[in-house]
């Protein structure tokens, strides 16, 4: 069983991306925008995390990284896309790519473009483990089961609260949810904080397992977190974890087969055909068009 | 065969478990106007959206000019969900696009307006004779169709003249009044050179008197244009003063067909629709 | 004189001023002179984002598959012109590669070098073209019944698995795999790239105001209208996405010319979002808006704005704030407040000719 180490890696992987995922998928579900710059905010927190655990405790840094990101992702929305509201959604798309533009330049400019090497931040985590004979992290083993946790919290933060409620409304019709009384900017808020959130949380899981953090870093782990959100079936927040979990598990097991160079464009080609045969994902609803 | 431009045959429109329209048979003959009227939500505008090949109808099929354009039959789910009738009558599976259809001579207009927005009235006409070019992309690139080009353009001033637009030919098409507007999306059809005219509720939102110079104008490029027109309209002046023939739908279903004498007359007509409408 | 022909007037003497003036600076400046760099890659930037402009801004296609395409031409212009006598040290780990030929050699050898190659260079950026429109006839097939966000996503991610494709090992023998490609000619002036660039702009601006561009701007406006008019969505959304993709393919091949070396690592999405943002600062529907904006963002951020990353800027020094990066900082804070604020960008859709008009405009109302 030489490809049980990915397997392994594989369900981690996914992990993480399923909390990109989700916050993908809660503001498509709301806005139809594909916030580009999410995947730039899931660097940010890795940044911030490499900067505050360099001089603090961790457990005064953690905390600090996630508000940090959290407040980032408030921000955005305030500043790029509620101005942006009534505009055609090309016009929305075109300042979400700007943000992430200016996102990484910013970084740039901090960083001096240099990636910023992850030392340990959290003790113990990063301990090798051995599970069914293989050596791995211990970040490995956990970041599945906050994944699930997390997500268990959130669907019923989602069916049992009233924001959740709100949520739920403005993602059917945006429109009616306004007319009704839902105080529509504060829910927008609290998806980008959400999101923000357990974006912070699966940036501290994935930069564990790697050295460094670079400007770069948060393009490929938010694209593909997009297109799992995308294979899931956009909108729904079981679609995203399932796709993410799918996603990770396939990118490792191709790495494990040799085709390194591929584990990327697997996930993009995977995107193509699920866009071509089946555009509303495993657990997507059919949405029409009126004329 | 008769002759017939428009036959609609059996047609159904099912949206998941809502039958839009259902089993809606009609024709419509050469030169003739002919509205189709009813309630709201009465599957009017779905039936119009089902033959000019918007919506491909679950059941039925449509024939225009003596040539069957659509067809189609409950298949796969469906089969199953299908709630009209005469779900073995049809066979084959004819789904044209929209533009195909435009193509053999069916042009029409919106409820609500569907001018091209960026684009100036003269451009906005032009642009729906782009349907009739026949120079290929290098040709009109490198400007080797001049002639044709010259011609679509004085055809389009001369059509804005009849319609009477051509004072305002160089304005955006939004910056019109709501009523030149209107004439503008029919003169726009017009530019494609239909034989049937489809006009989906061209009086809506117009004052009597705007309503009343509409209904000569619809007379006028009837003759000059020698066509046949099938439209809806809630506006019964409007309707009754220029239709040959009238059908009315409720809740999908076809309840009656006549002349307008016939139809004002018609107690199922009057119950269902007359009888609440505002003026008839 | 009326308004069309002063029009034509005044783009003919723009356009003449701006290919003298770069004569001029050819003969004056040698050819590594910063302003003939700025020239090169402006020239460039502008011929890939008017090609994004055709898709996103008059075809109303949010494609995001642009860096995809000039990957494909600028490998296909490094791969057919490498000299034969080079190949062997540029493909060094592929036994000097599978082609043994060389387009500028090939036609050298009828037309005598200094004509021969100028073809041979020619010939392989129009075949970089063509391989990229015969690609986006064949992801057009399935990608474009996609909506707006999903066609983006679904030509950002074919951009990524071409950029995989041309770094994979096993096709080395063509490509060099993740190793460069170099040592092919190249135009050493920038009045080549001007007029080749200026070209093929001309030949998009008459696509665009010929009948079918007309019908391309008709699907942007409202394709439900435009379909119901007999536009085939279908053919026509195809057939603006190859023409465009045929002009990035060659916007691709003249960046190779441009910088020398051919890697497929920067052909990212992030070229692709600057190439976006430039169209967006030149006005989406605005071809002379592209063009403006390529050269303002290439002479500022390779020019006027250095001093921003090196210590001392309009004879303020300061080194902390300063440094490395405040240069791209400062460029996208400006890209967003024009993202935000200034919506139309500097162009809005007016073309050249139209900057003319409003002085007339006046005049005409004051007539009345």
């Amino acid at each position: 069983m030489k490809l049980l180490p990915y397997i392994i890696n594989g369900i981690s992987v996914g992990g993480q991306y399923a909390l990109i995922a989700i916050g993908y998928t809660l503001v498509y579900g709301i806005l139809r925008l594909i916030n580009f710059a999410h995947g730039d905010v899931f660097m940010v927190a890795g940044l911030v995390m490499v900067y505050a655990t360099a001089s603090m405790p961790f457990y005064l840094a953690l905390p600090l990284a996630i508000l940090v990101t959290v407040i980032l992702g408030f921000t955005i929305e305030r500043v790029a896309y509620k101005p942006l509201r009534s505009a055609p959604r090309m016009s929305l798309m075109i300042s979400a790519i700007g943000v992430s533009y200016l996102i990484q330049n910013l970084a740039f400019y901090i960083t001096g473009g240099v990636p910023q090497p992850v030392t340990h931040p959290i003790p113990w985590i990063s301990d090798q483990v051995m599970l069914l004979g293989v050596s791995t992290k211990r970040v490995t083993l956990i970041t599945p089961v906050l994944t699930i946790l997390l997500v268990l919290l959130l669907v019923y933060l989602i069916n049992h609260t009233k924001i959740g409620m709100a949520m739920r409304a403005a993602a059917k019709d945006f429109e009616t949810a306004q007319l009704m009384g839902i105080k529509i900017n504060s829910v927008i808020s609290m998806t980008f904080v959400i999101g923000s959130f357990l974006a912070a949380v699966g940036s501290m899981l994935y930069f564990t397992n790697y050295p460094s953090v670079a400007i770069t870093s948060g393009g490929m782990p938010g694209l593909k977190a997009f297109v799992a959100a995308v294979f899931g079936g956009i909108g729904s927040i079981p679609g995203a974890v399932v796709g993410a979990f799918i996603i990770g598990l396939c990118e490792e097991l191709i790495k494990g087969l040799g085709y390194t160079t591929f584990s990327d464009a697997f996930t993009f080609a995977l995107l193509i055909v699920v866009l071509c045969v089946r555009p509303t994902g495993l657990f997507g609803e059919k949405v029409t068009d009126k004329v | 065969m008769s002759d017939n431009v428009l036959k609609v045959d059996h047609a159904t429109m099912q949206f998941g478990g809502v039958v839009a329209v259902d089993d809606l048979s009609l024709e419509i003959n050469k030169g003739e106007i002919v509205a189709l009227i009813g309630p709201n939500g009465a599957g009017k505008t779905t039936a119009f959206n089902v033959i000019t090949g918007v919506y491909q109808p679950t059941n039925g099929a449509v024939w225009f000019n003596g040539k069957k354009i659509i067809e189609n039959s409950p298949k796969g789910k469906m089969k199953k969900e299908y709630l009209g009738s005469n779900g073995e009558m049809f066979k084959e599976c004819i789904d044209p696009t929209p533009d195909h259809i435009t193509k053999l001579g069916m042009a029409r207009t919106f409820q609500n307006i569907r001018l091209w927005k960026s684009q100036t009235v003269f451009d906005n006409v032009l642009i729906a004779k782009h349907c009739r070019t026949t120079s290929n992309v290098f040709s009109a690139t490198f400007r080797l169709n001049r002639k044709e080009e010259a011609k679509q353009r004085q055809e389009v001033d001369e059509l804005l003249k009849i319609v009477g637009l051509d004072d305002v030919k160089n304005e955006l098409a939004t910056s019109l009044p709501y009523g030149k507007q209107r004439r503008l999306e029919i003169a726009r059809a017009l530019a494609a050179e239909p034989s049937l005219l489809l006009l989906d509720e061209p009086a809506a939102g117009m004052n009597p008197q705007e309503t009343e110079e509409l209904t000569a104008f619809i007379g006028e490029i009837r003759k000059q244009f020698d066509l046949t027109i099938f439209l809806i309209e809630h506006h019964m002046n409007l309707v009754m003063d220029i239709s040959d023939r009238i059908y009315v739908l409720d809740f999908g279903k076809l309840i009656a067909q006549g002349t307008p004498e016939e139809i004002q007359k018609n107690q199922r007509v009057i119950d269902a629709y007359l009888g609440v409408a505002e003026d008839a | 004189m009326d308004l069309s022909r002063k029009k034509k007037i005044f783009t003919a003497l723009v356009l003449f001023v701006v290919l003298a003036g770069c004569i001029v600076l050819d003969v004056v400046l040698p050819s590594y002179h910063i302003a003939i760099t700025v020239i090169k890659k402006a020239t460039v930037y502008a011929l890939v984002a008017v090609s994004m402009n055709l898709l996103n801004g008059f075809t109303g296609l949010f494609s995001l598959g642009q860096a995809g395409f000039m990957l494909l031409g600028a490998y296909a212009y490094g791969v057919l012109t490498i000299p034969v006598a080079k190949r062997a040290i540029v493909y060094q780990y592929f036994d000097g590669g599978v082609i043994h030929f060389s387009l500028p050699e090939v036609f050298g050898s009828i037309f005598g070098t200094a004509v021969g190659s100028v073809i041979g260079m020619l010939i392989a950026l129009l075949i970089g073209g063509i391989l990229a429109a015969l690609m986006a006839y064949l992801i057009g097939l399935p990608v474009l019944r996609l909506k707006s966000d999903y066609l983006a996503i679904a030509t950002l991610g074919f951009a990524e698995i071409l950029k995989a494709f041309f770094q994979w090992n096993k096709l080395g023998p063509v490509t060099n795999g993740s190793n460069l490609l170099k040592s092919y000619p190249v135009f050493d002036h920038a009045t080549p790239y001007v007029i080749l660039a200026g070209l093929m702009i001309a030949v998009i601006l008459l696509l665009i105001n010929s009948t079918y561009g007309r019908a391309f701007k008709a699907i942007r406006d409202d394709e439900v209208a435009a379909e119901a008019m007999g536009i085939n969505l279908a053919k026509h959304k195809r057939m603006a996405f190859i023409i465009s993709s045929f002009f990035a393919g060659i916007g691709g091949g003249m960046m190779a010319m441009y910088s020398g070396t051919i890697a497929a690592a920067p052909f990212k999405s992030a070229m692709t979002y600057e190439i976006l943002l430039i169209v967006v600062i030149g006005g989406i529907g605005s071809i002379t808006g592209s063009v403006i904006a390529s050269f303002l963002y290439i002479i500022s951020s390779e020019w006027l704005l250095r001093g921003l990353d090196s210590g001392t800027f309009l004879g303020i020094s300061a080194p902390g704030v300063f440094k490395n990066g405040f240069r791209m900082a400062v460029f996208s804070v400006i890209i967003m407040v024009i993202v935000l604020f200034f919506r139309k960008g500097i162009m809005g859709e007016r073309e050249l000719p139209d900057l003319l008009q409003k002085r007339s405009k006046k005049k005409k109302g004051a007539a009345k």
